[in-house]
């Protein structure tokens, strides 16, 4: 593996390398969304400038060093004594407005072009996907469908998909780099986020706002299908996957790590943490560090009424006496 | 009670434990060593209880180094923990702590005491002076940086060190999330460090708008006291925000408020806002220092007096101002909306202006010179091409549209470093190498010192260069591990034997002192650089009072002007008069240590015995309030001594560089 791709670090070396776009399997510069697209245009656009910048003062610098050495030659050189040149200090002003004015444009402009339905996509019906985070897990729900995934999230491809999110604990972040950039969710905050695949294919998505332990493994495949194989698909789940309950829901928001899963219904019904005065959802009895467990400090709003503990499934059991990070169940 | 007692020592951790026994060893051999020597009394009259501003900046300078070699071995852990996919080497709330610690000690406690050692040092050197503003309150900042030093260190042995990141995001940072007292670590050492920077940042403008000596108008000031000075006020406009930010902090965790948790309608955004509010300013808190030493350096050994003095002095004023307007940069991913992030995304970008000033200022300075590359000097070269790099990577994170694929991701975590490497830390050794004569009599060798220079410097780009490319293929930050299906584990490899090489470089660094200390030539001038600033117009080291008398500046580079025009290089017996200094005190020390104590107290919960231990404060506060000694005088015949030992007689080392 690592004999392979010998080559690899030495890229790494060779900036300018990156600048010629010749690596382009870093999945930022390899987009497959509109959203994603604009923002490569957008930092392509930025990489000729400081590419520009990277060079002249590079070459200003080689230049004079080399020119202004001290050498035995010039030992008796006195340097003259030099306050300044408004003349070139007003140049080295400016062209640095210049280019600041140059890239501004441009970012405004894609700054409010990504809070909106991609342009080409506009006449297409988005559809709404409501994403929740956990620890340590992505909860999909999708209200007009009326199923609910968990780690995996499959939307059609060629249509915009309006991702709604929120958090039921900590901050996290929703990031698909491959579609577009990423997003904060938040408990009792809704944060939007358009993002649209071009064609069929999958997707690697992951949480890059650090949220504890589990944070490492927090990541999701998202599957563009085509349109049909979508509602394939939904039909499929609507006949074969589990109901989701209420208790199943509280335990999928405990401290752990999932696989896939898939429910029919949504946990909309009863929560959406993303609404000022929805619930809180914590389970501080499930997070020690250092053999001390977590604690709320006393609130007038009730925490979450401890269910069943003997109901710990799929994820490991966090209340024996682990102390320590070890997390096996993925 | 945050903890229980069969916990209070981190146990069953073969790294932790190794530290717990390397710590024990290290106290019984300092202790055994100052007693064996019986340096007990030298150690209290000489340093702990000083007030001399040279011998604080030493002991800041020591602390600096000291925590950068554990905030670098920090980072070695990191490094090896990342090496290879899936490494077990360390678990995640190990790697968690880690990082954390890493962050927060590289930025408070080396980059802050070296850059606050090195201002304590030169700044009255340089203006003229013979002391800071109040001196007995720069002793009281540095025991308090070192109580909040000591106070975090400890925490990874005791008790379990801060996992949630230097920033500490809510609510992860709340006692829902982190249980145990961790974090209190982080919201109490800070703390107590914060208030002892903020009382150095109030000191620092009182004795540069103060003190100056005859003649040094505003603009007559070297640039590296106006950088300084511009830091200080930056210090006292956002550690108060921070400080305010910590206390809430505290009171969430230890005392049930919900300020910023998720139950009971606390705001985590408030506490994202403080934390930049005040996080933003304090990198160009750091790094503005910086720029000063590397001008003072720069214009040394081209020969020529800074390029464009006036306009640095503008573009440093200018950065200051934008620093306390572009804090939402640091999470455009939020979703304020596209008008904030525009305006934010503006403000940012045009901190590129001043500080693409300043670099082609640097360069111009150095045009028509005669470069002499000392090791002084090739850090100062190297941090051209470097910070370039940080500052384009910079403005690209700086578009807001942008910033959205950048965010948290290992290119964010190559930038910061590029920034703060080149514009902190190889400012730091250049200041070392250039006023290490000043500091200790003798120089740093030149020859280690340029084995130092190359490892460091290649290390530093093997080791963040990868990072870029790792992040733009979307590795992110603070993650322990990674599955070999990403392929991100040559570059991680990379980066790996890059840190080696770095931590190599610090080696020499260590050896460098370790020979030079033993072996250097003693019989050096006041000025071996042939330098053009005031702090080489006295003896290298500077005798305690500073200067016979105090010197009359008449331009900028006062020294070179004085060397130029042979004015007030010499002493006449009949000019030396009574010198006025003040006195040593052990309060400071005292204070330190209660505050320390109670600290410790607060951070374990113990709130009673956290409140009698700060009784000892309050005492504190009352003694120094009835203390009425104003200090004494030297005599006459003791000045002329000092002064004739290294006056007039040609010393072997004048000018060290050909």
């Amino acid at each position: 593996m690592f004999k392979k791709n010998y080559f690899v670090p030495l890229l790494a070396l060779l900036p300018a390398l990156l600048l010629s776009g010749c690596d382009t399997k870093m999945l930022v510069f390899d987009p497959k969304g509109p959203a994603a697209r604009d923002i490569l245009d957008l930092i392509n656009w930025s990489l000729v400038f400081m590419l520009l910048v990277v060079v002249v003062v590079f070459g200003l610098f080689g230049y004079i060093i080399w020119k202004y050495r001290a050498t035995p030659e010039n030992k008796d050189y006195e340097p003259p004594e030099e306050h300044g040149s408004t003349k070139l200090e007003l140049i080295w002003t400016f062209i640095p407005i210049l280019i600041v004015i140059v890239l501004t444009i441009p970012t405004v402009k894609t700054i409010y072009k990504l809070e909106k339905v991609p342009a080409g996509y506009e006449n297409k019906q988005p559809i709404t996907i409501n994403v929740t985070s956990a620890d340590w897990k992505w909860i999909f729900s999708y209200p007009e469908q009326g199923i609910e995934t968990v780690n995996y999230v499959n939307i059609p491809a060629g249509t915009p998909v309006k991702f709604k999110l929120t958090s039921a604990g900590t901050m996290q972040s929703f990031w698909v780099p491959q579609l577009g950039g990423q997003k904060y969710t938040m408990n009792k905050m809704e944060t939007k986020l358009y993002l649209t695949a071009d064609k069929p294919g999958e997707f690697l998505g992951r949480n890059t706002n650090f949220n504890g332990k589990g944070y490492a493994d927090m990541e999701f495949t998202v599957e563009a299908k085509s349109p049909q194989a979508f509602d394939k698909w939904v039909k499929e789940v609507k006949t074969t996957a589990p109901k989701l309950t209420e208790k199943k829901y509280y335990d999928l928001l405990k401290p752990t790590h999932l696989g896939r899963e898939t429910y029919i219904g949504t946990h909309l019904q009863w929560v959406d943490h993303g609404k000022m005065n929805s619930k809180t959802y914590t389970n501080p009895e499930l997070y020690e560090v250092h053999g001390v467990k977590g604690k709320i400090f006393k609130d007038e709003e009730p925490s979450k009424k401890t269910t069943d503990e003997t109901m710990n499934m799929d994820g490991m059991d966090m209340t024996d006496k682990s102390n320590g990070g070890e997390h096996d169940g993925h | 009670m945050g903890i229980n007692w069969h916990d209070f020592f981190i146990v069953g951790n073969p790294l932790i434990l190794g530290s717990q026994i390397a710590i024990l060893l290290t106290m019984i051999g300092i202790v055994a060593g100052v007693s064996y020597l019986k340096k007990w009394k030298w150690l209290w009259r000489e340093w702990l209880t000083t007030v001399d501003h040279k011998r604080i900046g030493i002991m800041y300078i020591l602390s600096g180094v000291l925590m950068f070699f554990r905030g670098g071995v920090d980072g070695l852990l990191m490094k090896a923990q990342t090496s290879r996919p899936e490494m077990k080497f360390l678990d995640a709330q190990h790697y968690n702590e880690i990082f954390t610690t890493h962050g927060v000690i590289m930025i408070l406690f080396a980059a802050m005491p070296l850059l606050i050692g090195i201002m304590n040092v030169i700044i009255p050197l340089q203006i003229g002076a013979r002391d800071v503003a109040f001196p007995q309150l720069n002793a009281l900042s540095f025991w308090l940086f070192f109580a909040g030093a000591m106070l975090f260190n400890i925490s990874f042995v005791i008790g379990g060190s801060p996992d949630a990141g230097w920033t500490s995001y809510f609510p992860l940072a709340g006692k829902e999330f982190t249980p145990g007292i961790g974090n209190n670590y982080y919201a109490v050492a800070l703390q107590i460090a914060g208030i002892g920077t903020l009382m150095t940042g109030i000191n620092f403008i009182v004795t540069i708008l103060k003190m100056r000596t005859k003649g040094m108008g505003l603009m007559k000031m070297p640039m590296f006291t106006w950088t300084s000075f511009v830091a200080s006020i930056i210090i006292v406009a956002s550690f108060p925000i921070f400080t305010v930010a910590l206390a809430l902090m505290t009171f969430d965790r230890i005392f049930g408020t919900h300020f910023f948790t998720l139950s009971a309608g606390g705001m985590d955004m408030m506490w994202v806002n403080l934390f930049w509010l005040w996080g933003h300013p304090e990198v160009y808190i750091v790094v503005l220092p910086a720029f000063g030493m590397f001008s003072e350096v720069i214009a040394t050994f081209s020969r020529k007096m800074l390029f464009g003095y006036k306009s640095m002095v503008f573009s440093v004023v200018g950065i200051a101002f934008l620093s306390m307007l572009v804090w939402v940069h640091h999470f455009f991913t939020m979703g304020s909306g596209p008008a904030v992030n525009s305006i934010f995304s503006i403000t940012t970008m045009m901190i590129a202006i001043p500080t693409g000033v300043k670099m082609f200022n640097w360069l111009f300075t150095m045009r028509k010179g005669r470069i002499q590359f000392t090791t002084a000097m090739l850090w100062a070269l190297a941090f051209i091409p470097c910070f370039i790099i940080g500052g384009v990577t910079g403005v690209m994170l700086a578009m807001g549209a942008a910033d959205y694929q950048y965010h948290n991701t290992l290119f964010l975590v190559a930038h910061f470093h590029y920034v703060l490497i080149p514009g902190v830390v190889f400012a730091v050794f250049a200041a070392l190498y250039y006023w290490w004569p000043k500091m200790f009599g003798f120089m740093l060798n030149e020859k280690i010192g340029k084995i130092h220079f190359w490892l460091f410097v290649i290390g530093f780009n093997v080791t963040f260069m990868p990072m870029f490319f790792l992040g733009l293929d979307g590795a992110v930050r603070r993650s322990y591990t990674y599955s070999a299906e990403s392929g991100f584990a040559p570059l991680f490899m990379v980066s790996a034997i890059g840190a080696v090489i770095l931590a190599l470089g610090f080696a020499a660094l260590c050896y460098n002192i370790y020979w030079s200390a033993r072996y250097a030539d003693r019989n050096i001038s006041n000025d071996p650089w042939d330098a053009r600033t005031l702090e080489w117009a006295t003896a290298s080291p500077a005798p305690f009072y500073n200067f016979a008398k105090l010197p009359e500046v008449k331009s900028v580079d006062a020294y070179w002007y004085m060397k130029k025009h042979n004015e007030g290089l010499t002493l006449e017996d009949n000019e030396i008069k009574e010198i006025h200094m003040p006195s040593n005190s052990g309060l400071p020390f005292f204070m330190g240590v209660v505050f320390g104590i109670s600290g410790f107290f607060l951070v374990f919960e113990w709130k009673i015995a956290a409140l009698v231990a700060m009784i000892g404060i309050l005492a504190g506060l009352i003694i120094r309030s009835f203390d009425y000694n104003d200090g004494f005088h030297v005599s006459v015949d003791e000045i002329k001594q000092t002064e004739k030992a290294w006056r007039g007689n040609d010393k072997g080392v004048n000018n060290h560089v050909s």
